[in-house]
């Protein structure tokens, strides 16, 4: 009976769960803070900058993540409201979109590649563009993670209570990972000349 | 809030996994999500690396003592590291490498943090377990994982990595380099990527259960000192341990794709590398903003355990408790800002240099807040000198002599003489090696009882005590002349130089010391080993304590106390209270049922409480005073 009790009070535990993940954005924001910095240490030293106008590509995916943040607060407005359909039909417009976005920074990639700014380049000002990119790309597949998590739950009929927090758990990454995503291209704009 | 919601959609039984709580094996001692388990894991696997740790330098100490001398007993140990009985050279850095990773990171960061946060913060806080169990466990085994990585790099042709804990580059970017720079640094870098993990994944726990899950009654003033360092030890872990992350990632893209972040323009054998325009001083930048708050992740769990047990062991009130929390985050929120104090002979402008100087040595007011605090809470104590209880007093003997040269090396001009000489070797195996080492050693021994329901043996508490203590500082004492003498750290012989030759017989010297504390060690780890199983049983409360951990059973239970958790009603430094029948009073005690030791200032916010208190005393005027 004991044992039941305290594992009751271990599954309503969740508003500590759902703190760890405020932490751990602090963490990821810390780490993008260091990159940043990075950046700037080594184009002040070095007077090497990017030199380049960043390929529009990144404007269309800031859209497409921007409107993925909005179609994200859509589905959690439906699971709030008990319409589950609508839920599961914006979770997955938000994944869709967050798939796009991914596919668009792979082909900005190509573009910056066509431009002749490379990976691998002796100015490595123009190396952290991929950087930046790239780690925020494997915080979009977390993200990813987290949606289809939340939609499964969805499906799997969970109980509201841990379907809400399945939803707020995802949405505090993916909007987090929208922001860095913003802050990001804004650091590129400003250093791109 | 979470208790409101009703199940609506699903009506399947949401707990059909009440009824497979029988703890297999694998559940309760290797997959365990219990946090007292995975305490002692961290522990154990703690101890066993420190071991590992402590060989290597002895390993090290003998080729210092006797760099000309063969020992065939190496060869067949060591087998082509030690060509001829004799360390290679190459292998004489491995060796100072993986000594100081597994020290400050496996030991001190995981062994002292992973075991007493986990341990001590769900039972001293009041809750059932941390915030994530599940996370907790995966915590354990990153850790255990880079351990295991980390060892493993023994076994490569070439040998462990090799370029010092701290890992610069270019040393650490080119493999070709040196032979610790090939598969042996790439798995160094794989382990710090999972320890760094599973780091951050007790982090997060650790504050997220701190902030969330104190019992009713327990806030954040009512905490005990040790809680208060774990919590702030697991911020700076939280937002210092990314940045190694970046230096990292970038360091990698430089070692296996390329790139130059770090490298620029070099010939390596005679063979110009491909590299262009890199800053090696990036790499030290982001190192040390995460490496000068790891060592203050070291410390500081150390000096939290610390305060404890001397409160604890003086029967006497920390002196202080607010100056000691306000100096732990003043020491936090500082060591964020000290960390070109480590890059002063980089080329680094001198006035940027001068506040870094500034900043590093307004540290030491922190510490030295802590360290008179420390004293005047032993000052007319009622001392207990339990092994515990030296431990405890010994850190402060370290944390003081250790602390005093940091005064020195924080000081830029002072710096560019003392930069990587013995004396800074001196200065922080004495204030972070040895001070941390002691705490946690404090640390195993108070908590003891609470972790295998036995005590350990009080004599060869003593006898490890005082052989460690001594020889600590046999060890490590003389190092600061020879860092004076400009004698630089790293070095494999220092026989090759005439002007260092004459330090041979201090490094014979303090090999033996060092030989003699490592001696030591095995009176402790036959103490540990032999009391897990036939130690003295304890009672619930050995050390007649106050904090909350005491009144959980002996008896590990999943969820720490049957029934209810109980509620706390004041601070946990309640010792030698005047008018109190004994002299510790339990923080679950209220002060309704204390009238006789109560002070007005214990109803700070309880109107009610105070007039209560004001009546019974008018009831029960003092009697006079018998001299």
């Amino acid at each position: 009976m004991m044992m039941a009790q305290l594992q009751q009070e271990d599954k309503l535990n969740l508003a500590p769960k759902k703190f760890n993940m405020w932490i751990f954005i602090f963490t990821s924001f810390m780490f993008f803070a260091a990159l940043t910095s990075g950046f700037i240490v080594y184009s002040g030293g070095s007077g090497k900058g990017i030199k380049i106008i960043l390929p529009s590509a990144f404007m269309y995916s800031t859209a497409v993540i921007i409107l993925s943040s909005v179609t994200f607060l859509i589905a959690s407005r439906a699971a709030k409201q008990l319409q589950f359909a609508k839920q599961r039909m914006f979770l997955w417009i938000t994944a869709f979109l967050g798939i796009l976005f991914f596919c668009i920074q792979v082909y900005a990639w190509k573009i910056l590649i066509d431009m002749g700014v490379y990976f691998i380049n002796p100015n490595a000002s123009q190396s952290f563009i991929y950087v930046f990119t790239s780690m925020h790309l494997l915080h979009i597949l977390a993200g990813l993670g987290l949606l289809f998590n939340a939609l499964s739950g969805s499906y799997k009929n969970i109980p509201q209570v841990k379907n809400l927090f399945r939803m707020e758990f995802a949405g505090i990454f993916w909007h987090f990972v929208d922001i860095i995503w913003i802050y990001l291209y804004v650091f590129l704009l400003l250093n791109q000349y | 809030m979470s208790t409101l919601a009703v199940h609506d959609h699903g009506v399947e039984s949401h707990d059909h996994d009440h009824e497979h709580h029988h703890d297999t094996f694998i559940s309760k001692y290797i997959f365990s999500m219990d946090h007292k388990m995975i305490a002692k894991q961290f522990l154990i696997t703690g101890i066993t690396m420190a071991v590992i740790a402590m060989v290597l330098s002895i390993l090290f100490r003998i080729q210092l003592a006797y760099p000309e001398k063969t020992f065939p007993l190496l060869e067949t140990l060591l087998g082509h590291f030690a060509p001829g009985g004799r360390l290679a050279p190459e292998f004489y850095l491995s060796l100072v490498t993986i000594h100081g990773t597994i020290m400050v990171f496996f030991v001190l960061t995981a062994g002292l943090s992973g075991t007493f946060s986990n341990l001590l913060i769900p039972l001293q806080v009041g809750a059932r377990d941390m915030a994530s169990p599940f996370l907790n466990m995966l915590s354990y085994w990153f850790f255990f994982l880079a351990s295991v990585i980390m060892l493993s790099s023994f076994m490569v042709q070439k040998g462990p990595a090799s370029a010092g804990w701290t890992i610069y580059p270019p040393l650490s970017a080119l493999p070709k380099a040196m032979p610790g720079s090939g598969e042996g640094m790439t798995l160094w870098l794989i382990s710090m990527v999972l320890f760094v993990a599973s780091s951050l994944m007790g982090g997060i726990n650790y504050v997220s259960t701190v902030l969330n899950m104190r019992t009713k009654g327990m806030d954040l003033w009512k905490m005990p000192l040790t809680i208060w360092a774990f919590f702030l030890t697991a911020i700076l872990g939280v937002l210092a341990f990314p940045v190694l992350v970046a230096g990292v990632v970038l360091l990698i893209f430089d070692r296996s794709f390329g790139t130059s972040f770090y490298l620029s323009e070099i010939v390596v054998q005679g063979q110009v590398m491909p590299y262009e325009g890199g800053s090696p001083i990036l790499f030290q930048h982001l190192f040390w903003f995460l490496g000068h708050p790891e060592v203050y992740i070291v410390i500081m769990p150390a000096l939290g355990i610390s305060s404890e047990i001397i409160s604890t062991n003086s029967r006497k009130p920390i002196f202080g408790y607010h100056a000691m929390v306000y100096s732990l985050i003043g020491i936090s929120v500082l060591s964020f800002i000290v960390w070109g104090h480590h890059m002063f002979v980089t080329g680094m402008n001198p006035f940027l240099g001068g506040v870094f100087m500034i900043t590093t040595l307004i540290i030491a007011v922190p510490s030295a807040v802590k360290t008179f605090n420390y004293l005047a809470t032993l000052w007319r104590g009622n001392i207990r000198f339990t092994p515990a209880m030296l431990f405890a007093i010994g850190l402060v003997s370290f944390f003081i002599s250790g602390g005093l040269t940091g005064l020195f090396l924080g000081n830029a001009a002072l710096d560019i003489n003392l930069h990587d000489t013995y004396f800074v070797v001196a200065h922080f195996h004495l204030v972070m090696g040895s001070a941390a080492i002691f705490g946690m050693l404090a640390g195993v021994y108070h908590w003891f009882p609470k972790m295998f329901g036995r005590l350990m043996d009080e004599k060869l508490g003593y006898l490890h005590f005082w052989l460690t203590f001594i020889g600590a500082y046999l060890v490590f004492f003389p190092m600061h002349f020879m860092g004076l003498d400009g004698v630089p750290r790293r070095y494999y012989a220092f026989t090759e130089f005439p002007s260092m030759a004459r330090w041979l017989s201090v490094n014979v010297f303090i090999t033996w010391a060092a030989i003699l504390s490592a001696l030591a060690q095995v009176a402790f780890l036959f103490n540990f080993i032999y009391s897990i199983f036939w130690g003295k049983k304890t009672t619930q409360n050995p050390w007649n304590s106050n904090t909350l951990e005491w009144t959980a059973p002996i008896e590990h239970i999943h969820g720490n106390w049957p029934g209810e958790i109980p509620t706390v009603y004041r601070w946990p430094y309640d010792y030698s209270k005047p008018g109190a029948a004994e002299d510790f009073i339990p923080q679950t005690v209220p002060h309704s049922q204390t009238m006789s030791s109560n002070l007005v200032h214990d109803f700070e916010d309880n109107e009610a409480g105070l007039a209560a208190f004001h009546e019974w005393v008018k009831a029960n005027p003092p009697r006079e005073e018998v001299k």
